[in-house]
């Protein structure tokens, strides 16, 4: 086979390619159109209804989020990750707060791990529900991704509980949480592990066996572990092909070589075993869910962060009433922290992947530098090489069973 | 196999290496050494390839600017053996004038947007990249942002400078 023509030019408006009379088409997808969930472009040239070759452009929605880091304060950093993964940003908070914690060397109660457990757990099921539901929406199906909807509702409502916001939840903070959980909000856990997997069953018998389903997904955009370890793949798309590399079990973070679960894997790293897996770990994040709840009840009550009161600010009656409090928030809002000149990388398995924080740290108020291993970046590169030669449609799906995520793509 | 450590990691570089590979230490556990610029990619193929070492992963790659130091930047590569779960880090420290090194998309197929962030930050040329342009930034950018003198705050702002605290 010949090489694809392509006469896409990096840095040329796409319409001077775009010759009528030729045989292939130039067509954007994006940056702002209905199939791409989020703000990027992709150039696509087609002939007839087939992706001959295609170039993304991504950025459209960088923040500098690197730069405002390293003129930033540790736990003023904390609300620029929300916006990184926003449909799951508890999961960047507290990999954030870890990552902190292993800078400064901060030993965590069990407690406290495990309610991070569950939070986290909480958020990777938000972030699978919209992933798949819209992967649902994208071959047709819309009823289920409105059944589910209402669950993702119910866990923000959970959230709202904890800390009081919904989606850019600026959860935890470095040493624990700023608040103990309440008592409404453990109810609507046990409520939540209630009355999810029924829907989760009936959302997932919409599509499991569903014949429409099964041949718009099932082959479509297949990926062999080489290729997927050679672009860096992680996250679930990653174990779709059959590598069961999971952050949380090959380097446990926040006590999870605790919990008793286990790392779906598909085989073919297709559509369809993209979606699977991530509807088995919603599965699986509800047993965890279970048993850290279980866990917690054995725990003393009341602990809600760690006993280390130069870096966690002290609740504001004592520090109107009591010297050292008063000392202490002055230094932590001042930044006036005894930390260690090092570099730490932290890796927390983000609902796409693997989501790295590599650190590094002078001693000063700020970091140094701070860099995010975004999974949505490296994940999403490998789109527009596996686009060439799909159908226009197959690519549709395929971008959103990637679940690109805008601000964690961009940062 | 026997577990790798990092023990017998930089016994296996500096017998292969020698001078060219510096150990810098291990903050946190993670094994941490530097190299030249001109032996990167045959460092990065040896660990990928070495049956003992099988550092099959890439898991990131950036930048950083010391605009103190001597050479004033640092790439830096994370590695990742996923058979038996442990890290490296890399660092290849550049003069600041025309910092250039090799690419590493011909070992690994995922470096390539990282090595046009860092290349759209800090200005590092790839060489040999097959598509090296700026990616999150517009194009028409003239600078590297990401360097530190290119300050984020007005710079004539007095009152968070360290000074007033002492440092």
């Amino acid at each position: 086979m010949s090489s694809p023509i392509t006469k896409i030019t990096p840095n040329r408006p796409v319409f001077e390619d775009n010759d009528p009379q030729d045989e292939l088409i130039t067509l954007n997808i994006g940056p702002t159109h209905p199939a791409t969930h989020g703000v990027f472009q992709n150039v696509v040239q087609i002939d007839g209804e087939r992706i001959v070759s295609g170039v993304s452009t991504i950025g459209y929605i960088h923040r500098a989020f690197e730069k405002i880091a390293e003129h930033r304060p540790f736990y003023q950093i904390t609300p620029l990750t929300d916006r990184l993964n926003y449909c799951s940003s508890p999961i960047n908070n507290i990999g954030w707060h870890m990552t902190v914690e292993k800078l400064l060397g901060i030993e965590i109660p069990k407690r406290v791990q495990y309610m991070r457990v569950i939070v986290m757990e909480l958020a990777r099921i938000a972030d699978h529900i919209i992933c798949n539901g819209i992967l649902g929406v994208d071959t047709g199906a819309f009823s289920g991704f409105l059944y589910v909807m209402q669950e993702r509702e119910f866990i923000y409502e959970i959230y709202e509980e904890i800390c009081g916001a919904r989606l850019t939840t600026n959860i935890g903070r470095i040493g624990g949480f700023e608040r103990d959980f309440n008592e409404v909000a453990f109810q609507k856990i046990e409520e939540f592990l209630e009355r999810y997997p029924p829907v989760l069953k009936e959302f997932e018998e919409l599509f499991v066996r569903n014949r429409i389903f099964i041949e718009r997904t099932a082959g479509v955009a297949g990926v062999t572990p080489e290729e997927a370890l050679d672009y860096s793949w992680s996250g679930p798309i990653l174990r779709a092909t059959g590598v069961d590399y999971d952050v949380r079990v090959v380097s446990p973070y926040c006590s999870y070589e605790e919990f008793d679960f286990e790392v779906p894997v598909g085989t073919n790293g297709d559509v369809y075993d993209r979606f699977m897996v991530r509807n088995a770990e919603m599965y699986e994040s509800l047993k965890i869910i279970r048993q850290a709840l279980d866990k917690i009840a054995k725990e003393p009550a009341g602990v809600f962060h760690a006993d280390v009161p130069e870096f966690y600010l002290p609740p504001k009656e004592q520090v109107y009433n009591n010297m050292e409090a008063l000392i202490y928030h002055f230094k932590i809002v001042m930044g006036e922290w005894e930390t260690p000149q090092s570099e730490v990388y932290h890796a927390v398995e983000g609902a796409n992947g693997e989501l790295g924080f590599y650190l590094i740290h002078d001693g000063g108020r700020t970091p140094y530098r701070l860099h995010f291993r975004r999974p949505s970046f490296v994940n999403y590169q490998m789109f527009a090489p596996m686009s060439a030669g799909m159908l226009l449609s197959d690519a549709i799906l395929n971008m959103s069973s990637l679940n690109v995520i805008a601000g964690e793509l961009d940062a | 196999m026997d577990k790798l450590t990092n023990q017998f990691i930089v016994d296996n570089l500096t017998g292969k290496f020698g001078q060219d590979i510096e150990i810098l230490g291990e903050p946190y556990d993670l094994l941490t050494v530097s190299t030249i610029s001109s032996r990167i990619t045959e460092l990065l193929i040896y660990l990928k390839d070495e049956e003992s070492l099988r550092f099959n992963y890439l898991t990131d790659i950036t930048a950083v600017h010391y605009p103190k130091q001597d050479k004033e930047f640092a790439v830096v590569y994370h590695l990742h053996n996923l058979f038996q779960n442990i890290r490296i880090r890399i660092k290849v420290f550049l003069d600041g004038s025309n910092p250039t090194i090799s690419t590493v998309t011909n070992i690994w197929k995922g470096a390539n947007w990282m090595e046009r962030e860092t290349y759209d930050f800090y200005g590092i040329n790839f060489e040999g990249h097959p598509d090296l342009r700026r990616i999150l930034n517009m194009d028409e950018l003239d600078v590297f942002p990401m360097r530190k003198e290119h300050p984020l705050e007005d710079p004539n702002r007095v009152d968070k400078k360290d000074f007033y605290f002492g440092r």
